[in-house]
């Protein structure tokens, strides 16, 4: 039997497959279909310090092979995250990672002081690539000198395995990646969305309330295995890999160019109960391949020229 | 708890150039299923569609034995229900469910009157079911374009339904939206056969007389809000079915909200999916 564990700086995630923020609502609401105690992480969905409404509909809307989302943080806070939520997940063994983003670099440092007191939390995902909201977040994450100050106000108060989250819409991501890593991160987690939109040319109206939206699914999915082969060369850190995974040679692809473990965001959607799918699959494939540890397979992408394989039929 | 189900395909018989009713082998889903639920539906493998669809539970479906399954009822007008729509026996929809909150069946003396505009149909079959089963006394209430765009007439007859028709071009039923019978129904029954007028029912102390109704919908949001506005006005309660751009069903995506009453901050968005799709009226904040 293979050894699925992976480890996230001081943490050790039972097996390297978590549900991605803001695709699994609090994890609560997916308990009935799910045994959360069985994936490598619930990455929650992101928090404020205060409860926020969203955007107005429509938030969603489906593109080839993926889909644009405006969600806009809809949340009920860190405050009654801790009291309504973490409480149930605690119950249910989920290995719990918070995903906080802040309106400023405060609110990210007293998201993190409260997190760090909160019984069962076991990372902080820090937001800096939500696309779709206009005061913080993202203005951290595409800012290299943001994005090192952020990491590093939070490194400062917190215990706990910082991963901030990176956008793919920069220029360079390995730069954010080590200006991440400088400043103290555990890992980095990348990709959040690709910022897209979608126009309805009946109408000359654009398909999302918010006008853009968030590209997800396996239209990314080449994109982003590409930004975490580069991440991976670019940083110690662990570099957790997302990007339209909806299979179990989906996510052994992250793993190859270099993810230490990996989230599954949108194909959740689709096939709540995937996760058994997707364990069972990297289970077959290490076992086929003869790998005794999961982790041995990061980043073990061979680029070296391919020798002519005389294959008889 | 939801399961979902290879399901496939027992029958699907064309209504007319643009609805159909699908039936599928998904007895463990039809077995949990309470009236005004729902599927997420997918065909196919691939990425096109990408996403499930929510579908309202329309009939469930027995033989003499354990339960055969469930139908939907589908108007084409996208990619999933095109497919639905194209389907032939023996083909395979992924099923997932029974998802929402249902309808609460309303019980003796109430009467149940049902509002379906279109293929807001959907969820009726089943709900009459329960309330015939129940004893109560169901009418229903039922708008479409034109007659031909009206279906299983005979089916609603033939288990006690009262019949209320409203057809936009006049061809059956009233000539109108289907609120306008609704509206006079709901006058003379609060009045005792009043012919209507602009007098406002409430000003005429009016409500608290007449008959318990409860009404149901399902259709257009701009009908059930105008439903919902008409049942306050006459001081009946109402439930409606909403339908929302959703993403997954079970609470993770926050793409099928609506806003609903919240005290003093006016309102507040709510995941039709859990919270729903079935709200009273009179929660909705209608814009």
């Amino acid at each position: 039997m293979a050894d699925f564990s992976v480890k996230i700086g001081s943490l050790t995630l039972a097996n390297p497959v978590i549900a991605a923020s803001g695709c699994f609502g609090y994890g609560v609401e997916y308990a009935d279909v799910v045994d959360l105690s069985l994936l490598g992480g619930v990455a929650v969905k992101g928090l404020f310090l205060a409860e926020r409404e969203g955007h107005p509909p429509e938030r969603i809307v489906e593109t080839p092979a993926g889909m644009l989302n405006a969600i806009g943080l809809q949340g009920i806070g860190v405050h009654r995250f801790i009291r309504e939520k973490l409480p149930e997940l605690r119950e249910r063994r989920a290995t719990v990672i918070v995903n906080i983003c802040g309106s400023t670099l405060d609110e990210y440092v007293e998201l993190a002081r409260v997190l760090s007191e909160a019984d069962g939390v076991a990372a902080l995902e820090l937001n800096i690539s939500c696309p779709n909201i206009k005061e913080g977040g993202i203005t951290f994450g595409c800012s290299l000198t943001g994005t090192f100050d952020v990491v590093n106000a939070v490194r400062k108060v917190t215990w706990l395995p910082v991963i901030p989250k990176l956008t793919p819409n920069v220029t360079d991501v390995a730069s954010f990646a080590r200006a991440s890593e400088d400043a103290g991160a555990d890992a980095v987690s990348l990709v959040n969305t690709f910022l897209g939109m979608a126009i309805d040319v009946e109408t000359r109206r654009p398909k999302l309330s918010n006008i853009v939206g968030g590209l997800s699914g396996p239209a990314i999915r080449p994109i982003a295995v590409r930004m975490v082969y580069e991440c991976r060369r670019s940083v110690k850190i662990p570099v957790i890999g997302m990007g339209g995974i909806a299979s179990a040679g989906d996510a052994l692809e992250f793993m190859i160019a270099g993810a230490a473990a990996v989230q599954v965001g949108t194909a959740n959607f689709v096939d709540p109960f995937i996760w058994t799918k997707l364990l069972d699959g990297i289970r077959d494939y290490v076992h086929r391949h003869g790998i005794a540890r999961v982790s041995d397979l990061t980043g073990t992408i061979d680029t070296t020229a391919r020798e002519k394989e005389w294959i008889s039929s | 708890m939801p399961v979902d189900i290879e399901a496939r395909v027992i029958s699907n018989t064309r209504l007319s150039h643009d609805y159909n009713v699908i039936a599928l082998a998904a007895p463990e889903i039809a077995e949990m299923a309470a009236p005004g639920q729902f599927v997420m539906v997918k065909l196919g493998r691939g990425s096109t569609p990408l996403l499930r669809r929510p579908f309202s539970i329309f009939e469930i479906l027995r033989t003499d034995g354990p339960l055969a399954g469930l139908s939907l009822l589908s108007k084409r007008i996208g990619v999933t229900t095109q497919m639905l729509f194209d389907a032939v026996e023996g083909d395979v929809v992924s099923c997932l469910g029974p998802l929402g909150r249902p309808f609460s069946a309303a019980a003796p003396p109430t009467e149940a009157w049902m509002v379906a505009g279109g293929v807001g149909l959907a969820p009726f079959a089943s709900l009459t079911e329960a309330l015939r089963a129940r004893n109560s006394s169901v009418t229903l209430f039922y708008g479409a374009r034109s007659a031909r765009d009206l279906f299983y007439l005979d089916w609603f007859r033939s288990r006690g339904v009262r019949m209320v028709l409203a057809t936009e071009d006049g061809t059956l039923g009233d000539h109108g939206r289907i609120t306008m019978p609704l509206e006079r129904e709901l006058h003379a029954a609060v009045t005792g056969c009043l012919p209507p007028s602009r007098e406002d029912p409430v000003a005429g102390g009016l409500q608290a007389s007449g008959p318990d109704i409860m009404i149901y919908a399902c259709g257009p949001e701009p009908m059930l809000e105008a439903v919902a506005h008409l049942a306050a006005r006459y001081g009946r309660p109402s439930e409606v079915s909403v339908e929302r751009v959703m993403g997954c069903g079970l609470g993770g995506c926050y793409s099928c909200v609506i806003p609903v009453r919240n005290g003093a901050k006016g309102h507040h968005y709510v995941r039709s999916c859990l919270a729903g799709p079935v709200f009273a009226g009179a929660e909705i904040v209608w814009d």
